[in-house]
């Protein structure tokens, strides 16, 4: 009913032709999401507690759609292979969710209105449900989740823990989108330690929030737009707490393709001790 | 039952050196150092803080800290009841279970007459090195006989101390009472501020005797609701020791959870007595304002004031237990007697309820004077403009008003056949302004005579605005329109679905414009829609947009955040009632008036409220914001100036009607209107 109502809300208002959007039809031909993505067990551990997912969509054709791309990073902790059964719930999880509350109703609908969710509220929702469902499924479980949501150039960002999003720019390098959820990070954000304390301080590895606890989990939703010459990359700990940023910056921005620069960064990350599992997203969104 | 795994009475003690851990910065060592251990560089960390649970994990690999609240585990070993320890202490029931020390209510049997209950607490040396087992065993006897000698009824009593084998014990006092964690769980409400008060003091007061013992001042450290008793008589009893803190094993990895009353400082190694006022008013916050720490990002009581959730709590009582709270350790309390006195002046202190609760500071008076006011002959509700000196503002007396906007000399006024409720907008030295009477006016600015006027079929209660020689408006004919500016020539017009009332925003090549059929759309400069919104309600509201996002009102009681190219809803924020406020950026934050008597001010890239400022009446004037100030009318009938960031009160002034006006902020003079019909230049 509600959909004839749409088709028909079309006619309607045609009286007033100028009124109906054109759509406007883009080229499509570079009208999708280049990608790159990398993970390793690193060196010193036996396990590989991470896990990534990459989703992208596009198509071409009459009331094109922006192309879609989704993003998820996860890093799990607990013993008994539970930091990865964590860690690969919830990056599904939260896929499932966004994929069928926001990209499949895209599909067919005619217009935007609020009777969708917001953005922000279907990432939440995502993250909350990894976050259930890591909670009832893998007692004694956590991971951080850090999920990106690409509509063409648009990023909207999902983040609790402490893997990392960044914009990689030749001129500017790195730029951290997310704060990690550690106490270290508050600790250098209220002044009381420096970068460098903070990176060797003994507590550096004390999360405050994190996918698996109880109660209700707070989401941080960030939103940037990946221009053009920018890339967007996402990484467990393991790349960040190994490798410097103007190292990752020169490696990202030197490498023939995404995919060779994810390889050349867990390269780097294992060359400086690979003291942990290293996940690597790169992701450079369509041109307008 | 509630795990009393945590522990430090701290004992300042150059010589003390833990066995398990390593202290390499210059910080004295103190008996029960939360778990600061310093190593050597490129090693995995030690488990902070004493887990409540650990899940084993294989070699080196992170490890999950279950959150405070969970209970008790199991323990391997443990006594079983009825174990006798020492031939004298019967083991009756396992009492708790904590990350490094296991619990038991155990009767002393040396007391033959009576049943004289006790608390026995067990810690297991697991040092696998013989010479640092020795250390800690040594270490723990230290502690524990400095213990032992203090004599406070506000401390638990330390009876007894032993090792046998692995295994050392405390022998503690039993007290029947409950704790404060308890205390709260089970309050139904929020509990009375004079009986958190008469808590804190009878703390400063056991704090005041450890901090100044004798030869050296003894910091408790983990001062917090679990660890604060209440007896049977009313008493307040100190019942953790943070001695088993020597015998914490070397965890490594990731965990998660902060202890949440710790002081910044102390995770850099100090521990001077005033990290236990930093704890007590993070104990006294979370008392007042049931929001627990161990479930927020740590150190972050500033940003969530108690009056938020328990607006009953007494603004003194509150700077009180900020002044404990900051950051900075100069500007705590000194000592807690210092604190204490504090406390003990509060009216609360004395049995009263406190005094000044937030949000009752009704007063009807003004701050500030106008540099002068203008009558016009009937009520103003539209936005002066200010150009060139000149001060533009249409009234419902039909009128458009020049006035001087130094003095506020009457210099012209057109009339018109309608009210005017538009604002005028000011462009190549025409002033452009809508009217009831269905008509688009250009006038000279300078002289005020007609240039050309543009007609619809409708009111004109939008603001035009102008760009790319054409101006913008909408009408209640339900159409935009775009006429050139020299000539008024009608270039084209839009049909939306309901009248147009909000005003049009311009960027990026794009206009967008609500309408009173619930619609949001964005239209190129050729008069093609590129995207539209569907809301519920009418959106009266004017868009703000930024380089990624339209804002806009609408009457569904939203604020809603849209991505520019596609409309998408990116986030929305639901107020307290409709929106008719257009909102308006400043200082990065999104400021926006609701019909539910508050000013907003949203995060603009999450819509998450930072802070919301409450009149006495609706608020459906747009703000404006200048100089870190952001300014706005309420139909309670005042003009309010407030602090961006914070969003406290900087001024108020009262007019004699309501004020739905939007103010126009230039040179450091507010200009408002307001339903009593003037006009009013305020200092900004």
């Amino acid at each position: 009913m509600k959909f004839l109502r749409n088709l028909l809300g079309r006619e309607e208002t045609s009286a007033s032709a100028s009124s109906v959007a054109p759509s406007p039809t883009v080229p499509c031909l570079h009208s999708r999401f280049r990608v790159g993505w990398a993970t390793d067990v690193g060196k010193a551990r036996r396990h590989n507690e991470d896990a990534a997912l990459v989703l992208t969509a596009a198509h071409d054709g009459e009331d094109a759609r922006q192309a879609f791309g989704l993003f998820a990073l996860a890093d799990g902790m607990g013993g008994h292979q539970a930091g990865e059964v964590a860690s690969s719930i919830a990056a599904r999880t939260a896929a499932h969710h966004i994929v069928h509350q926001l990209y499949l109703p895209t599909l067919v609908q005619q217009e935007h209105s609020t009777d969708q969710p917001a953005l922000s509220e279907v990432l939440v929702n995502a993250v909350q449900a990894a976050n259930r469902a890591v909670a009832s499924r893998v007692p004694g479980g956590g991971t951080t989740l850090t999920c990106a949501l690409l509509l063409g150039p648009r990023a909207y960002i999902a983040h609790v823990g402490d893997s990392r999003a960044y914009t990689v720019t030749e001129a500017d390098g790195l730029d951290q989108i997310t704060h990690d959820h550690s106490l270290v990070d508050r600790l250098v954000e209220l002044g009381q330690l420096t970068r460098d304390e903070a990176d060797v301080h003994p507590q550096k590895n004390v999360l405050y929030r994190a996918i698996g606890q109880s109660g209700v989990l707070d989401v941080d939703i960030y939103m940037r737009t990946v221009s053009e010459g920018e890339r967007l990359l996402l990484c467990s700990d393991g790349l960040w707490s190994m490798v410097r940023e103007t190292e990752i910056a020169s490696i990202v921005t030197t490498a023939p393709s995404l995919q060779a620069a994810c390889e050349s960064l867990v390269a780097a990350a294992n060359q400086a001790g690979g003291n942990d599992n290293i996940t690597v997203i790169l992701v450079e969104p369509p041109l307008d | 039952m509630k795990s009393l795994e945590t522990h430090h009475i701290g004992i300042p003690d150059p010589s003390a050196e833990s066995p398990a851990q390593e202290q390499t910065s210059r910080e004295t060592r103190y008996i029960g150092v939360p778990e600061s251990p310093v190593e050597p560089a490129k090693e995995e960390p030690k488990a902070p803080g004493p887990p409540a649970q650990t899940a084993d994990r294989k070699g080196r690999g992170t490890q999950y800290m279950a959150p405070p609240s969970a209970g008790p585990e199991p323990v391997e070993g443990r006594l079983p009841d009825g174990y006798m320890l020492q031939d004298r202490y019967r083991v009756l029931m396992l009492h708790a279970v904590g990350g490094m020390s296991t619990v038991y209510k155990a009767q002393d049997l040396r007391f033959t007459r009576v049943t004289r209950l006790c608390i026995v607490k067990e810690m297991l040396n697991t040092a696998a090195d013989p010479q640092v087992r020795a250390m800690v065993k040594s270490n723990f006897e230290r502690e524990a006989n400095i213990l032992a000698a203090l004599n406070h009824p506000g401390i638990v009593e330390v009876y007894d101390f032993f090792s046998e084998g692995k295994r050392s014990y405390l022998v503690l006092e039993y007290v029947d009472g409950k704790t404060l964690e308890d205390l709260l769980d089970e309050a139904e409400g929020f509990l009375p501020e004079s009986q958190v008060v008469n808590w804190a003091i009878q703390v400063c007061q056991v704090l005041s005797y450890l901090h100044s013992h004798d030869p050296q001042p003894i910091v408790f450290r983990d001062i917090k609701p679990s660890n604060i008793m209440l007896d049977g008589h009313g008493r307040i009893r100190l019942i953790d020791f943070g001695i088993a803190r020597n015998f914490q094993s070397g965890q490594k990895g990731t965990m998660i959870g902060t202890e949440g009353y710790t002081p910044p400082e102390q995770y850099r190694g100090s521990a001077e007595p005033r990290v236990d006022i930093y704890a007590l008013g993070a104990t006294m916050h979370h008392l007042l304002s049931k929001q627990d720490p161990k479930l927020e990002a740590p150190f972050s009581f500033h940003e969530r004031p108690i009056h938020r959730t328990n607006p009953t709590v007494s603004r003194e009582l509150t700077d009180v237990v900020n002044r404990a709270l900051e950051y900075d350790i100069d500007k705590r309390f000194g000592s807690a007697e210092e604190m204490q006195r504090a406390l003990m002046s509060l009216s609360s202190a004395r049995g009263g309820s406190g005094t000044a609760p937030f949000g009752t500071t009704a007063f009807v008076g003004s701050d500030i004077t106008p540099l002068w006011r203008f009558r016009c002959e009937d009520e103003i509700r539209s936005t002066p403009a200010v150009h060139n000196g000149i001060v533009y503002v249409g009234a419902y007396d039909h009128n458009l008003y020049a006035l001087d906007a130094e003095s506020g000399k009457f210099l012209w006024k057109y009339a018109t056949e309608g009210g005017i409720g538009s604002s005028p907008c000011v462009y190549e030295g025409r002033v452009l302004f809508g009217s009831a009477d269905r008509l688009l006016y250009a006038i000279n600015a300078e002289t005020g005579r007609i240039a050309w006027t543009c007609p619809t079929q409708g009111s004109v209660w939008s603001s035009p605005r102008a760009a790319f020689d054409h101006v913008f408006f909408g009408s209640d004919d339900r159409n935009l329109y775009a006429a050139n500016t020299y000539s008024g020539r009608v270039a084209w017009k839009f049909a939306t679905e309901g009248k147009v009332r909000s005003s049009p925003s311009i960027g990026n090549d794009t206009i967008y414009v609500g309408c009173e059929g619930g619609v949001v759309y964005a239209v190129d400069i050729s008069g093609q829609a590129r995207w539209r919104f569907r809301a519920k309600r009418s959106v009266t509201s004017s868009p703000a947009f930024s380089d990624a996002m339209v804002y806009v009102g609408c009457q569904d009681s939203y604020v809603y955040g849209l991505d520019i190219r596609s409309g998408w809803s990116a986030w929305r924020q639901r107020t307290g009632g409709p929106v008719v406020s257009s909102p308006v950026f400043g200082e990065g934050l999104l400021l926006v008036g609701s019909v539910d008597k508050h000013l907003y001010a949203l995060d603009a890239d999450s819509g998450r409220i930072v802070w919301r400022y409450a009149t006495e009446g609706q608020v459906t004037s747009n703000p404006a914001a200048a100089g870190g100030a952001v300014y706005f009318g309420s139909v309670d009938g005042a003009v309010y100036s407030l602090d961006i960031k914070t969003g406290n009160l900087r001024w108020r002034f009262q007019t004699e009607g309501p004020v739905v006006s939007s103010p126009t902020v230039m040179d450091s003079v507010v200009y408002i209107g307001s339903d009593d019909r003037y006009l009013y230049a305020l200092p900004a």
